[in-house]
């Protein structure tokens, strides 16, 4: 009885092995990275950062809570990620997609007095991609109006 | 397998399947763009310039499908040695390259009106400059391999480790925190009004066929250059060989 193994099986088996432990040792990064490799904490993950420390705030910009200052140029927000609420005051211009009800991420540090002062502002663009007669619907209906309309 | 294995059978079928993909490719991909740019409404929030996305999504794909065609023809030439696979994997490099160039640019030229920002250092953006950088060490190795004669396992298992950072690209936005949203088109959903996902499928169907047409046509040329350096070789040596007969 022959019980050798082809060439080409054995190339399969040790090929195998060897993508496997290569996903498993990438897989061991990326989990050890979890942390490091965010682009910005989100309000219920900053609280215990330290102030005046270079960082970057990330979530939703509350309904409502934009007001702009007397100077005209200052804005104070609340970011939100549905746990913890952060306030936030930025100087400057603000990017043209940075509205109530969308994503924002801001660069800048804490504050003592828990307020996070942002030196620049970006823009988070959410994965919608709906035309302007629905512009008045929020996050949630958008996705429920294009997935009614895909059926 | 092995059918497709012999490359006169496999110039027969490129040499019609060539132009049949490249015109079907260029013309699904034209009409695609020129109708998002002159007929698709503006967005809700970033207005016009969500007409760069059917060029945008069709590009990064090819980006990526660049490689990963890229690791299975690996595979292949190290388990089966299949010998068109390496010259398929060779053939794929240089235009995936471009579309990943091309993904960056375009998603460069998009993110500053849209974020405010050209570039950030978040995982999706980052993974996808590594793919590029990949692909330019693939295409050196590869070249170098060809030109000083070395064996192309080197460059297959090259293509096979760099197949890890199609994953991480893939699910950067969904692991960590980052400034690119997370996918529109998962499993069966869309989060795309279909005034937007039609000309988006149509321009990365037709741009992924334009993409075979230019690997068929690169598998092509490396065979055609290999039958002359063969026949070369051979000249040489029938030369070598009466010349010491000569002298014997």
């Amino acid at each position: 009885m022959n019980t050798t193994i082809k060439p080409k099986h054995q190339r399969l088996v040790l090929l195998v092995v060897a993508v496997i432990a290569m996903i498993g040792a990438t897989l061991l990064a990326i989990v050890a990275l979890r942390d490091q490799a965010s682009y910005f904490y989100l309000p219920s993950e900053i609280g215990a950062a330290e102030t005046g420390r270079d960082i970057r705030l990330g979530g939703m910009v509350e309904h409502g809570s934009i007001v702009t200052q007397e100077d005209g140029i200052t804005i104070h927000f609340i970011v939100g990620d549905g746990e913890a609420r952060q306030p936030v005051s930025f100087t400057g211009i603000a990017p043209a997609l940075f509205v109530e009800g969308s994503g924002v991420v801001a660069e800048g540090s804490m504050a003592a007095d828990g307020t996070f002062m942002a030196s620049n502002l970006l823009a988070k663009h959410d994965e919608n991609y709906m035309p302007r007669e629905l512009a008045e619907l929020d996050t949630d209906e958008v996705r429920a109006q294009i997935e009614a309309t895909l059926q | 397998m092995h059918g497709f294995a012999n490359p006169a059978r496999f110039l027969r079928l490129a040499k019609w399947l060539t132009p049949v993909l490249l015109v079907t490719g260029l013309v699904m991909a034209i009409a695609a763009l020129v109708y998002s740019y002159t007929s698709m409404p503006p967005d809700r929030l970033m207005g016009d310039s969500v007409k760069i996305l059917p060029l945008h999504v069709a590009v990064s794909w090819l980006g990526m499908g660049g490689w990963t065609m890229i690791a299975i023809a690996s595979l292949v030439e190290l388990v089966w040695r299949h010998p068109l696979a390496a010259i398929a994997a060779r053939a794929a490099a240089v235009p995936g390259a471009v579309f990943a160039f091309c993904c960056l640019a375009t998603g460069s030229i998009w993110g500053r009106p849209t974020w405010g920002t050209w570039w950030v250092w978040d995982g999706r953006l980052t993974s996808m400059l590594v793919l590029l950088f990949l692909y330019l060490g693939y295409i050196a190795l590869t070249s170098a391999l060809a030109r000083e004669g070395g064996s192309s396992r080197i460059a297959a298992i090259f293509g096979l480790v760099g197949a890890i950072n199609i994953p991480i690209i893939n699910r950067s936005v969904v692991w960590w925190n980052s400034l690119h949203q997370p996918p529109s088109l998962t499993m069966g959903n869309s989060a795309i009004d279909p005034v937007y996902l039609y000309p988006l499928a149509v321009s990365t169907l037709g741009f992924s066929l334009l993409f075979g047409a230019i690997v068929l046509m690169r598998m092509r040329a490396i065979l055609a250059d290999m039958q002359a350096e063969a026949r070369l070789r051979r000249k040489a040596q029938a030369a070598a060989g009466s010349m010491a007969e000569g002298t014997a």
